[in-house]
């Protein structure tokens, strides 16, 4: 068992890194893969609480990282799924707390254990960030139609590129197709034609994504929200599956009929 | 009218988020700002001035992209030089 190790990251904060981990995760291990997800977000952690494993945790990252305890006991395994599992961030240090080394060891420990790694990393392009890339296979880097989202994609692409971690792919988060089509926002294509890199995933604006972290419950596990569904798409993608991208842009009763995933 | 204007300007605000991200990707990747551009435009006339006549108002210069990566685009047009005209 060797496991890819794939980053989520964006640049800019808020687009749905931490959505996107947490339900590509699920859309992975319901597929029968056996999968880890990292909280690469030290100080700021999330990813349980988007999991709905807050009330889990023992051990974290850095507990891990710093010799407390050993790898399997900071792993909480979600009991929806058989083999779905998270390594927590801890909440009171700061990023300089791990190494991008100390990540890359970790993951190489990892890897024998599992099929996949996903590393929810912070925004911005600092420690964290480095630290959150250093072991990744593949990174997807997240944006929203949105000038700043897309510059900050951009930017982070860049630096990927630089780094020899390129090249990424895409997921453009939140559009609203209704919006695109009275031409007041960024369509897809307009996107992909100014970042020029290849496309893993285009996922609607969903009100789920709110409800589903209200609940702690990812869209992925009930697959008939449109988000939920583009999440799965993801998922079999990276499986190397050929799945036709959604119609985000023109969702009328044709869509319905000729989508890939219902 | 100014209901029309807006309803306009209303249609092509992603029009303008694309336009302006082309330039400012362009400027973020190549780390060129424009008076840098204006300053290489101004001594490329001057090199290029040495050996050939050109006319400096017509000379453009600008960044296309090709996928990632940024190509410098120069449109120099020469004037017609007097030797040919009395050849």
């Amino acid at each position: 068992m060797t496991a890819k190790v794939v980053t989520v990251t964006s640049g800019k904060g808020g687009v749905g890194k931490t959505t996107s981990v947490a339900n590509i995760a699920v859309g992975l291990a319901s597929l029968g893969q056996r999968v880890v997800c990292i909280d690469g977000d030290i100080g700021l952690r999330n990813l349980d609480v988007v999991l709905g494993l807050e009330n889990r945790i023992v051990y974290d990252l850095v507990d891990v990282v710093e010799g407390r305890c050993r790898l399997r006991q900071a792993m909480i395994r979600d009991k929806r799924l058989p083999e779905l599992y998270l390594i927590p961030a801890a909440q009171t240090r700061d990023k300089s707390a791990v190494s991008p080394s100390d990540m890359i060891r970790l993951c190489d420990e990892l890897r024998h254990e599992c099929d996949w790694i996903l590393i929810d990393s912070p925004a911005g392009i600092e420690r964290g960030f480095r630290n959150s890339i250093a072991a990744a296979d593949q990174v997807l880097v997240m944006t929203n139609p949105e000038v700043s989202a897309v510059r900050d994609a951009d930017r982070v692409i860049g630096i990927l590129d630089a780094e020899e971690k390129g090249p990424a792919l895409l997921v453009i988060n939140r559009i609203k197709p209704a919006m695109v089509k009275r031409g007041d926002m960024l369509s897809v294509e307009d996107v992909l034609d100014l970042l020029a890199i290849e496309l893993i995933g285009i996922v609607p604006e969903d009100e789920n994504v709110i409800v589903a972290s209200n609940r702690g419950t990812p869209m992925a596990f009930d697959n008939k929200s449109k988000a939920g569904q583009a999440f799965h798409n993801i998922a079999s993608r990276l499986m190397g599956e050929v799945v036709p991208f959604m119609d985000v842009e023109n969702q009328g009763f044709f869509q319905r009929i000729f989508s890939g995933r219902k | 009218m100014e209901f029309l204007n807006r309803v306009i300007r209303r249609k092509k605000s992603a029009g303008s988020a694309k336009e302006r991200l082309q330039l400012v990707l362009i400027h973020d990747r190549t780390d060129l700002t424009p008076s840098a551009l204006d300053a290489l435009k101004d001594e490329l006339i001057e090199v290029i001035s040495r050996y050939v006549e050109i006319d400096p108002t017509a000379v453009s210069i600008n960044i296309a992209k090709d996928g990632r990566s940024q190509r410098l685009v120069a449109d120099i047009p020469m004037r017609n030089s007097n030797r040919r005209r009395v050849k």
